[in-house]
């Protein structure tokens, strides 16, 4: 199965595309659809703002087309690009998302003594059971960096993480997955998380 | 990770004699197995060819190592930060540069964001102050250290490295004092660097400042001590690490 890392400019690009090579990944890195179209899962990395992300999709014409994907394949999105798959972003401005999982990305509030960003090494709590964490038993620490957070039904969460409020650490809805956090850059328990998916792709296909 | 410009991790002692402490990437490679949490890499020479060859280390480290990389070293421009980000580093670190022309930490936060502009500060004692040391501690700015990490928040820094050139390669312990001092005084992560010989000393800088993390180059590249062993005695401390599950895949 081959793995679309989807292209429209992202900082974390080749973090990402390296980190799916490293465990074995057939990697696609593209913009183009009829690529996109042939591989079995997708994913959409970002680092950046919400709004001139939507920007740099739409004007690739992706918008649309990564919503008619991810109806049909595994998806996840990483940091932004989980941030991306909700319906409304609030930075800077009012920005329409993809609108897979229900819910809002709004600004971290600031509680004492934590600064925001929320930038480091962080331990997980698993909320709901998710192919993701197959293998995994709670505890294990991923590197964040991020402003903003999602908010969703706690249906739709699949991990927490604590900096002075429950930060939205890992969702899913469906065969729709999204981190928060940098698997990329988590270590071991990231490249797990990157199996996880993949192997979970392989399995749905 | 101190690289020459050929390409090889050295380290000073106070910045003076260099040592020839092998291949980054190998090491890099090392350090992200062990459960290192971030890795540094500073180009000390920061010549042309050495860009060059930073920026090959930083793409295969990247293969490799799954975990942040810093890199810092002779970025005098928004561009050279954007060769080294596209390079796979996540973070720059901005030394001499960033005194001589401030903007530059700024543009670097708006352009890439604060998360990934360190704003490293080598300081040292003089007539009974902190001042910003530059060139490897060999220019004193006359700044004062206290006022310049502050003006490096304020412009946009997300982090601060901060090294004690007077603690540097002394195995003495981190300079207490001077760490202390900015990291209460800022809202931004410190990292403090320069002078760490012994365990004791981690626990030492965590207690007693605000210090978020531990930068350590000589002592882990000789072997003197290991990471696990550091997070081992930390934890037993009860200061707060990352643990790494190993060989889940």
């Amino acid at each position: 199965m081959k793995i679309a890392v989807v292209d429209y400019g992202a900082g974390n690009l080749k973090s990402v595309s390296k980190a799916l090579c490293y465990i074995g990944e057939d990697v696609c890195v593209t913009s183009q659809k009829d690529q996109i179209r042939n591989c079995g899962a997708v994913v959409l990395p970002g680092v950046g703002a919400f709004p001139d992300a939507v920007r740099s999709l739409k004007r690739a014409e992706l918008f649309d087309f990564l919503k008619e994907e991810a109806d049909n394949k595994p998806f996840l999105g990483i940091c932004l690009g989980m941030q991306l798959l909700f319906e409304t972003g609030l930075e800077f401005e009012t920005c329409e998302g993809l609108g897979l999982i229900p819910g809002t990305v709004e600004k971290l509030s600031f509680s004492a003594g934590l600064k925001i960003p929320h930038m480091g090494w962080n331990s997980l709590e698993y909320q709901n059971k998710c192919p993701l964490t197959e293998g995994l038993s709670g505890g294990e620490y991923v590197y964040f960096v991020h402003s903003y957070g999602a908010k969703t039904a706690p249906e739709n969460i699949v991990a927490v993480s604590d900096y002075g409020q429950p930060i939205t650490a890992a969702v899913c809805r469906g065969h729709v997955f999204g981190t928060q956090f940098h698997p990329e850059k988590s270590g071991e328990t990231g490249l797990k998380m990157l199996k996880n998916f993949c192997d979970y792709g392989r399995h749905a296909g | 990770m101190d690289i020459s410009s050929d390409g090889r991790v050295v380290k000073g002692v106070n910045f003076v004699d260099l040592i020839d402490a092998g291949d980054p990437v190998e090491a890099a490679k090392e350090y992200n197995r062990m459960g290192a949490d971030e890795i540094v890499f500073l180009d000390i020479a920061a010549t042309h060819e050495g860009r060059k060859n930073i920026v090959d280390v930083i793409e295969r480290t990247a293969e490799e190592a799954f975990i942040p990389v810093t890199v810092g070293g002779g970025l005098r421009s928004v561009e050279d930060i954007r060769t080294v980000l596209n390079a796979g580093a996540d973070k720059v670190s901005l030394n001499s540069a960033a005194v001589r022309d401030k903007s530059l930490i700024g543009a670097a936060a708006d352009k890439f964001g604060s998360q990934c502009v360190v704003v490293a500060i080598d300081t040292k004692r003089i007539d009974g102050a902190f001042h910003v040391v530059v060139n490897g501690g060999r220019i004193d700015t006359g700044l004062d250290a206290l006022t310049w990490a502050l003006e490096a928040e304020r412009l946009g820094a997300g982090e601060i490295l901060l090294t004690s050139m007077d603690a540097d390669g002394t195995k003495n312990g981190f300079d207490i004092e001077i760490t202390k001092i900015i990291s209460e005084a800022v809202h931004i992560p410190v990292i403090a660097s320069g002078g760490c010989g012994k365990l004791e000393d981690f626990s030492e800088v965590f207690q007693k400042t605000e210090a978020s993390a531990a930068l350590v180059a000589s002592l882990f590249h000789f072997g003197i001590l290991t990471v696990p062993q550091v997070k081992e005695y930390l934890r037993a401390e009860k200061i707060p690490v990352r643990e790494e599950n190993s060989l889940l895949i």
